[in-house]
């Protein structure tokens, strides 16, 4: 790279792209074909996980089957906006711009909405009335919803549940975000969107660092060592890591289970969906009568 | 020089859809006659996909299967290997590999070391093989048969080859993980398998013939990447990652013996020291203590 990036890659994050690349290709067409959709939708916010998920897909079924919605709610970035475009551009993927401030609004203007709107619930309203627009959406394109999360979010539980975590599939959510960067960086996803602090862009001027209190690289090797090496936290410690950010990081991985995790159904009978009745996703559909 | 041809079926099963699985496995076995295939290789559960959980009793076939029995009539004239869900007489389910030969249903494997750890569920929804055995073919070569995870565990490979394998036969639903960038790159899980099948092959003196199948299931994406090794451990044939297809590759059956007369370890094996072992420790670890002269 010529241009300098404002992070590194830690070296024990590093993947093999190219694997990577080819593995995510199978994955998002075996989604498409066990489930007889061709096309997909996604919510391109102009961040990094969304863009990557733009190039990941066109990479796999061609610009012409990847639909790019652009959600925006009044109080987003405008830069944000420009970021998206110029991803649809570069791919030349099918794009629909649609404002959600009068949907969002429309309920929290009105008196059963209360009082109290904090920002947060102003944001994860927003990011649900995004789920809701994409799923409505995916019905006239005829394609599903591909998510665009990523595996630090997922483990840190830092997204709205039912809201950008809501997909059909999701090709990125075994990656960190300093992999997701790699990648981006692998399929040339433009360089405003790479050097550019993440943000939920939830509310003006959030960044995703300033709330989790560490940067991404420190976060995802934490993360790393923490779950996928399983390194106690003696081990942590010793490798470096600081003792208060490790409890704060292992709080928010524990409280956060349930977002990765189908709700519980109150067990009653003897088969039960999701307990002991324990079917793949897509399955053959048995043939009427004989 | 005795020539050998073998035909990896490197396919992608749909996961529970046996009619079509099973047009899948005949369209191989016409196209590997075409090629005059001696040995054919599907993968594990090739007949039903590997992410079964309660459709393992829905797509189970007792030894006897009609179904079978078609494969069997179709591929007649060349040895085949074929990965279904075998219902026993006692209605317990296996993942199981069956050799077709002249017609016939020659031999029946159940995979005995099944995993249940990480992705790996086997346990719950199969029970696990009791029997390992070599068995003579038509092709005049003795085979042994195992599936995937019984690869990752020593006895197999041994066991196999004290009871006269020449070749090795792992049929395999291996999925494709850890893509860290260590060493040269490329997937973990292939390069650990590939590390223990060149191994198995050298200390064995067997040809190594690995068949992984390729397709995506829920979340797992099946690496292919079949292969066949030499009795001296060299990489004969490597089919490619993730794609699907018939790939076929000539081996010598004489390497096995150039190879033993060399390197003569079988010879060398002590069966019954190991037994020996094997039973003191097996003792000792039930509370039978015996003491140390």
């Amino acid at each position: 790279m010529t241009v300098s990036l404002p992070f590194t890659l830690p070296d024990e994050l590093l993947i093999d792209t190219g694997i990577a690349r080819r593995i995510i290709s199978e994955f998002i067409r075996g989604q498409l074909t066990q489930t007889g959709f061709e096309r997909v939708v996604l919510n391109l916010s102009g961040g990094l996980d969304s863009a990557l998920v733009a190039f990941l897909a066109v990479e796999a079924i061609g610009a012409e089957n990847v639909m790019c919605l652009m959600l925006p709610y009044r109080t987003s970035s405008p830069d944000s906006r420009a970021d998206a475009e110029q991803v649809v551009r570069r791919l030349g993927t099918p794009s629909l711009a649609i404002d959600i401030s009068p949907i969002v609004d429309g309920y929290l203007e009105s008196s059963i909405a209360g009082k109290e709107i904090t920002q947060l619930r102003r944001g994860n309203l927003a990011a649900r009335a995004r789920m809701m627009v994409a799923f409505d959406q995916s019905v006239p394109w005829r394609g599903l919803v591909i998510g665009t999360g990523n595996k630090t979010e997922a483990l840190l539980g830092y997204s709205t549940n039912y809201g950008d975590n809501a997909c059909a599939f999701n090709p990125i959510g075994d990656l960190y975000k300093s992999q997701v960067r790699q990648l981006a960086i692998d399929v040339a996803v433009p360089q405003p969107i790479l050097v550019k602090a993440p943000s939920a862009d939830l509310w003006p001027g959030q960044t995703d660092e300033t709330e989790m209190g560490l940067a991404y690289e420190e976060l995802d090797r934490l993360l790393y060592w923490m779950v996928d090496r399983r390194h106690s936290r003696e081990q942590l410690i010793a490798a470096g890591f600081d003792g208060a950010a490790i409890d704060r990081v292992a709080r928010m991985v524990a409280l956060n289970e349930f977002k990765r995790q189908v709700p519980p159904v109150a067990k009653l009978t003897t088969r039960t969906p999701g307990v002991d009745y324990l079917y793949p996703r897509r399955r053959p559909i048995p043939r009427s009568g004989g | 020089m005795t020539t050998l041809r073998i035909g990896l079926g490197q396919l992608a099963p749909r996961l529970g859809a046996v009619e079509a699985n099973l047009e899948l496995h005949r369209g191989a076995i016409a196209e590997a006659r075409t090629q005059a295939v001696d040995l054919l290789v599907f993968p594990e559960l090739g007949l039903t996909g590997y992410l079964l959980q309660d459709l393992n009793s829905e797509v189970a076939m007792r030894r006897d299967d009609e179904r079978l029995q078609s494969l069997a009539s179709a591929a007649a004239g060349m040895s085949t290997i074929v990965g279904f869900v075998e219902r026993s007489a006692e209605e317990q389910l296996f993942i199981a590999a069956a050799l077709l030969e002249d017609g016939e249903i020659r031999h029946v494997y159940r995979k005995s070391y099944l995993p249940n750890y990480g992705l790996f569920d086997e346990r719950r929804f199969f029970g696990a093989g009791t029997q390992l055995r070599a068995v003579d073919s038509r092709l005049g070569v003795r085979l042994g048969l195992c599936i995937c995870e019984d690869f990752w565990h020593l006895p197999v490979p041994y066991l196999l080859a004290e009871d006269g394998a020449q070749i090795l036969i792992n049929i395999s639903s291996s999925p494709g993980r850890d893509v860290a960038a260590v060493n040269d790159g490329g997937l973990g899980t292939a390069i650990s398998w590939r590390t223990l099948m060149s191994a198995y092959a050298q200390l064995t003196t067997c040809f190594v013939v690995f068949v992984n199948r390729v397709g995506v299931e829920e979340s797992v994406t099946f690496w292919g990447g079949s292969q066949v090794i030499d009795p001296a451990g060299g990489v004969v044939y490597e089919a490619p990652m993730l794609d699907s297809g018939l790939y076929v590759t000539d081996i010598d059956l004489d390497d096995v013996r150039r190879e033993r007369t060399a390197l003569p370890l079988l010879r060398d094996e002590r069966p019954e020291f190991v037994l020996r072992q094997l039973e003191r420790m097996t003792r000792e670890r039930a509370g039978m203590v015996d003491e140390e002269q």
